[in-house]
C-alpha cells in the first residue's frame, strides 16, 4: 500500500535532475515526503513536526545542497536522525540492591500486559532470576485465570489472592511473599485502564506510592495512532516511566507509535513482542524500528534468522553446486525447507526492503502444504530426473510422477517453473557475492543502491 | 555462511558509521532534552481536543488561506483519519468553499463536517438479523481490540429485547479466553457452548450451531481468537471456521463483525482489508471511544473499503455498547 520512502524520495528527486544546484525548495519538496511517510507509519504529528524541523537544518546547512545523490543523503540522514532518537538498545531491568526487584507492567486495555508479564517472566528466567508473576488485575473477567495459565505453561509461580482484594493489597502481600519463597523478582500484571480514566489511574499512583516499584514498564501496542503520544505522556507524568513495550510488532504495523512514546517520554523502548508464543519477546533494535518507520523492511533481522537457520556446511555446498550449476531439484527441495526454517514466508517476505507493502506478494504466496506436495513430486522422480528436469522430463514421465505423488501434470510443471526461478536467483545472490567480494557495490537495497 | 555475514556487516557497516560519526559531531545528551524538552511543551500546549483546535483556528484565521488549510490537514491527521484522507477531505473543503464563494473562516467548521458525513454514508447500518433463527455472528479482530467483551455487552442488548441468545466460546487459544467469555455469560444470563482450551475452534462453532438450533435460540454468537491479520495460517483457521457454519446452515455467519480498536492508527486500513479478504466482513464494531482516541481511523477505513461502521463501544459496563450513526460520529468528532 506504502511506496517505501526511498523510492518516494527517487521519484521526487528524478524530476529535480539536471538542474544542476538544489534549491532549498526542492529540500522542502524532498521533507514533504519524509513527513508523509512518517505521518502514514503513525508517528504522531507533532512528533513529526519537530522531527522535520531537525532534519532540514541538517539537510539545508550543508551537505544536501552540495550532495551528488540527494534521494540517498536524505535518507541516511532521515535514518540517523530517526535512530539516534530512538536511543540506544537498552533492555535491562533495574535491579534492586536487596530482592525481590519489583516490576509493575501498566498500559491500556488489550495492549498485552498479561501476554507480556508471562514473556518477560520467561526472559528473566533466562537470565538467572526467580521471578514471581502477580494477578493483580481484578477488573477485567478472567484476568487473573489467564495469568495463572500462562504460569503453569511456563512452570513459574504466580501469585494471586482473587478479585475481591485491592490490587495495592494484592501487590504488597506479593511482594512480601517472595522473599520467603526465595524469589528475587517480582512482576505485577495490572488490570488495563484509559488514561483519561481518573480513578483507575489515581490507583496506579497509589500503587506505585505503596509498593515502590523498581520498574514500571509501559506496555504500549505498536500498532497504536496518534493517541500513542497522550498515553505515553499520562502514563510518564503520574507513575515516571522507566521503559516501554511496544507489543504486537509481528503484524505489518510501520510502528510510528514507536517514536511517538519514545520522544513524549524519553524513556528507551526496551523489549518488542514478536509474536504470540511466550519466548517472543525481543530487545528492542533502534535501528530497525527506524527502517520500519521509514517502509524499509528489516534486512537485519531477516539475515540473523537466515544465519540462526541455515546450516553453515550445506550452504558452502549449496554454493558451490550453484557456482558449477549443478544445482538439482533435491537441493531444491533443501532449500525449500530450510526456507520454511526462516518462519511463515510472508514474515521473511514483508522484511525484505521494497517488499513490505507489495501487494503482488500475495500471489507469491507460498503455503506449507505446497512445500509437502514439492516434496511428493521430488520423491517420485528417478535420480536421473531429479538431477536433469529439463532435459529428461517429457510428458508420460510427468505423467507417471504425478500418479506417484498424487498430484497432477500442472502442479509439476508449476514446481519445475518454481525450480527455474530459483536457480536464477541464487545465481544472482552468488553474482552479487562475488562483487561485495571484489569490494564493489554493496547489497542492492534503496538505501546503498 | 559467509554470504550472509558478509551481508550483515554490510549493512551494520554502514550505518554504525553513521551513528558514530554523529555520536562525534554532536553531544546526543545535551541535543535529546532540547528536543524532548521542546516538544513537550509544545504537546501540552495542543492537547485540546479537535473541536477546540479548530475553533482556535478559525479564530486565528479571519481569511481563508493557505496556512489555514494546512492546519486544517494536520488537526485530520491528528484525528487519525490518515494523511491521503485528510487531503482528500482539505480538498474538498477547499472546493466547496471556492464553489459557494465562502470567505468567512467561521463557515469552515460546518462545510468540513458535511464532508466527514458525505464519507461517513448517511445511513445507519444495523446487524443482519435474518427471519431464518437462528442468526449467526461471528465476531473477528486482531489480539485485544475487544472482542470478547464487546460479544458481553452484544448479547446483553439482545438478550434484554427478549432474543434467546446462545454464546460459542471459539476462541479456544489464548489462555483463560474460555473463562472470560463465561463469565460474561452468566453476567448477562446466557448459555455457552465451549470445549476444552486447544480444541479445534471449528468444532466449537459447530457444536454451538447445532446446539443453537435443537435449543431454538435466535442468536449465536462465536468468539474466535484474536489474531494479526498478517498470519497465513491463523485467517486460514478463520477460513474453516466460517465454512463450517455455512455449511450447517446456508447463509451463516450471517453478520461477521469485525472489532477495531479506535485508538488503532492507519495499520487498522489493513486488518479490515485483509480480514475481509478471509471472511468477507460485514461490519465493524469500533471499541474504546471512551480513550482520548476519537477513532478517526474508522474514515480511513470506509473511504478506503466501504465496510459500515455498526457498532460503537463506549465504555466499560454492559450499556456501553451503541448502534453506530454517522451523523454523531462526525458531530462527536467536533463537540466536546
Amino acid at each position: 500500500m506504502f511506496a517505501s520512502l526511498a523510492e518516494r524520495l527517487q521519484e521526487t528527486f528524478k524530476k529535480l535532475r539536471g538542474k544542476g544546484r538544489l534549491t532549498e525548495s526542492d529540500v522542502n519538496e524532498a521533507l514533504r515526503e519524509v513527513r508523509l511517510a512518517l505521518l502514514e507509519a503513525d508517528v504522531n504529528f507533532k512528533v513529526v513536526k519537530d522531527f522535520i524541523a531537525r532534519i532540514k537544518e541538517r539537510a539545508v546547512g550543508q551537505e544536501l545542497l552540495a550532495s551528488l545523490n540527494p534521494a540517498q543523503h536524505v535518507i541516511k540522514i532521515v535514518h540517523e536522525e530517526l535512530t539516534t532518537l530512538m536511543g540506544g538498545s537498552n533492555s535491562r531491568i533495574n535491579l534492586a540492591p536487596k530482592p525481590p526487584t519489583v516490576v509493575m507492567m501498566v498500559g491500556l486495555n488489550g495492549a498485552g500486559k498479561t501476554t507480556t508479564s508471562a514473556k518477560l517472566a520467561n526472559l528473566m528466567r533466562k537470565q538467572g532470576r526467580r521471578p514471581l508473576m502477580v494477578a493483580a488485575d481484578v477488573y477485567r473477567p478472567a484476568a487473573i485465570k489467564q495469568l495463572e495459565v500462562l504460569g503453569g505453561q511456563l512452570n513459574l509461580p504466580v501469585f494471586s489472592m482473587g478479585d475481591q482484594l485491592e490490587p495495592v493489597a494484592i501487590g504488597l502481600a506479593a511482594v512480601e511473599s517472595a522473599a520467603g519463597a526465595g524469589r528475587d523478582m517480582v512482576i505485577i500484571d495490572t488490570a488495563g485502564r484509559q488514561e483519561v480514566n481518573e480513578e483507575l489511574m489515581a490507583e496506579l499512583e497509589n500503587m506505585k506510592e505503596t509498593i515502590k516499584p523498581h520498574e514500571i514498564l509501559l506496555v504500549v501496542d505498536a500498532m497504536t495512532g496518534q493517541a500513542a503520544v497522550s498515553v505515553a505522556e499520562t502514563f510518564n507524568s503520574r507513575l515516571g516511566l522507566d521503559g516501554v513495550v511496544l507489543t504486537k510488532l509481528d503484524g505489518d504495523t510501520r510502528g510510528g507509535a514507536a517514536l511517538s512514546v519514545r520522544s513524549v517520554t524519553g524513556k528507551p523502548i526496551k523489549f518488542v513482542g514478536v509474536g504470540e508464543k511466550l519466548d517472543a519477546l525481543e530487545p528492542f533494535h533502534p535501528e530497525r524500528m527506524a527502517e520500519r518507520i521509514l517502509g524499509m523492511g528489516d534486512m537485519l533481522t531477516l539475515i540473523e534468522k537466515a544465519q540462526e537457520n541455515f546450516n553453515a556446511d550445506q550452504m558452502a555446498k549449496m554454493q558451490k553446486k550453484l557456482r558449477s550449476m549443478e544445482f538439482t531439484l533435491e537441493d531444491f527441495l533443501d532449500q525449500l525447507n530450510q526456507v520454511k526454517k526462516l518462519g511463515p514466508i510472508e514474515q521473511v517476505l514483508s522484511m525484505i526492503p521494497g517488499l513490505g507493502g507489495n501487494k503482488k506478494l500475495k500471489d507469491l504466496k507460498v503455503d506449507e502444504k505446497e512445500l509437502v506436495f514439492a516434496e511428493a513430486i521430488i520423491k517420485s522422480m528417478t535420480p536421473a530426473e531429479r538431477s536433469d528436469p529439463e532435459r529428461v522430463l517429457n510428458g508420460s514421465r510427468k505423467r507417471r510422477i504425478a500418479k506417484g505423488s498424487g498430484t497432477t501434470v500442472q502442479e509439476i510443471n508449476r514446481l519445475l517453473k518454481q525450480f527455474e526461478q530459483t536457480k536464477k536467483m541464487m545465481k544472482q545472490f552468488i553474482d552479487m557475492e562475488k562483487s561485495l567480494k571484489k569490494g564493489g557495490k554493496m547489497l542492492k537495497n534503496p538505501f546503498f543502491s | 555462511m559467509g554470504l550472509f555475514s558478509r551481508l550483515k556487516e554490510s549493512i551494520k557497516g554502514g550505518s554504525q558509521q553513521a551513528a558514530a560519526a554523529s555520536e562525534t559531531t554532536q553531544e546526543p545528551e545535551l541535543e535529546k532534552t532540547g528536543f524532548f524538552g521542546r516538544l513537550k511543551e509544545s504537546l501540552t500546549k495542543t492537547r485540546q481536543s479537535f473541536v477546540e483546535k479548530i475553533d482556535n483556528l478559525v479564530h486565528r484565521h479571519k481569511a481563508i488561506d493557505e496556512d489555514l488549510y494546512e492546519e486544517l490537514e494536520e488537526i485530520l491527521v491528528q484525528a487519525d483519519v490518515g494523511v491521503n484522507t485528510a487531503m482528500e477531505l482539505v480538498e474538498k473543503t477547499r472546493r466547496s468553499v471556492k464553489e459557494r464563494r465562502v470567505d468567512d473562516a467561521g463557515e469552515l467548521k460546518a462545510i468540513l463536517k458535511e464532508h466527514i458525513r458525505e464519507m461517513l454514508g448517511t445511513d445507519t447500518a444495523s446487524l443482519n438479523i435474518t427471519d431464518e433463527t437462528p442468526t449467526v455472528i461471528m465476531v473477528v479482530g486482531v489480539n485485544g481490540v475487544g472482542k470478547t467483551t464487546t460479544i458481553g455487552k452484544l448479547a446483553h442488548y439482545y438478550k434484554s429485547r427478549g432474543a434467546k441468545v446462545l454464546l460459542g466460546a471459539a476462541d479456544t487459544f489464548r489462555a483463560a479466553a474460555i473463562d472470560q467469555l463465561e463469565i460474561w455469560a452468566e453476567r448477562v444470563g446466557v448459555e455457552i457452548i465451549k470445549h476444552r482450551e486447544g480444541a479445534d475452534p471449528a468444532a466449537v462453532a459447530f457444536d454451538s450451531l447445532q446446539a443453537a438450533k435443537a435449543r431454538r435460540a435466535d442468536l449465536l454468537i462465536v468468539d474466535t481468537a484474536g489474531r494479526l491479520h498478517t498470519k497465513a495460517n491463523l485467517m486460514e483457521e478463520l477460513k474453516k471456521i466460517s465454512r463450517v457454519l455455512g455449511r450447517e446452515m446456508a447463509g451463516a455467519p450471517h453478520e461477521v463483525l469485525l472489532i477495531l480498536d479506535a485508538t488503532t492508527g492507519q495499520n487498522a486500513v489493513n486488518q479490515a482489508r485483509l480480514f475481509g479478504e478471509a471472511v468477507g466482513i460485514t461490519g465493524i464494531a469500533l471499541t474504546k471511544l471512551d480513550g482520548s482516541s476519537k477513532g478517526g481511523v474508522i474514515i480511513a477505513v470506509k473511504q478506503a473499503l466501504d465496510i459500515p461502521v455498526k457498532l460503537i463501544g463506549i465504555g466499560e459496563s454492559l450499556e456501553d455498547l451503541r448502534p453506530f450513526s454517522p451523523g454523531d460520529f462526525a458531530d462527536a468528532l467536533f463537540d466536546e
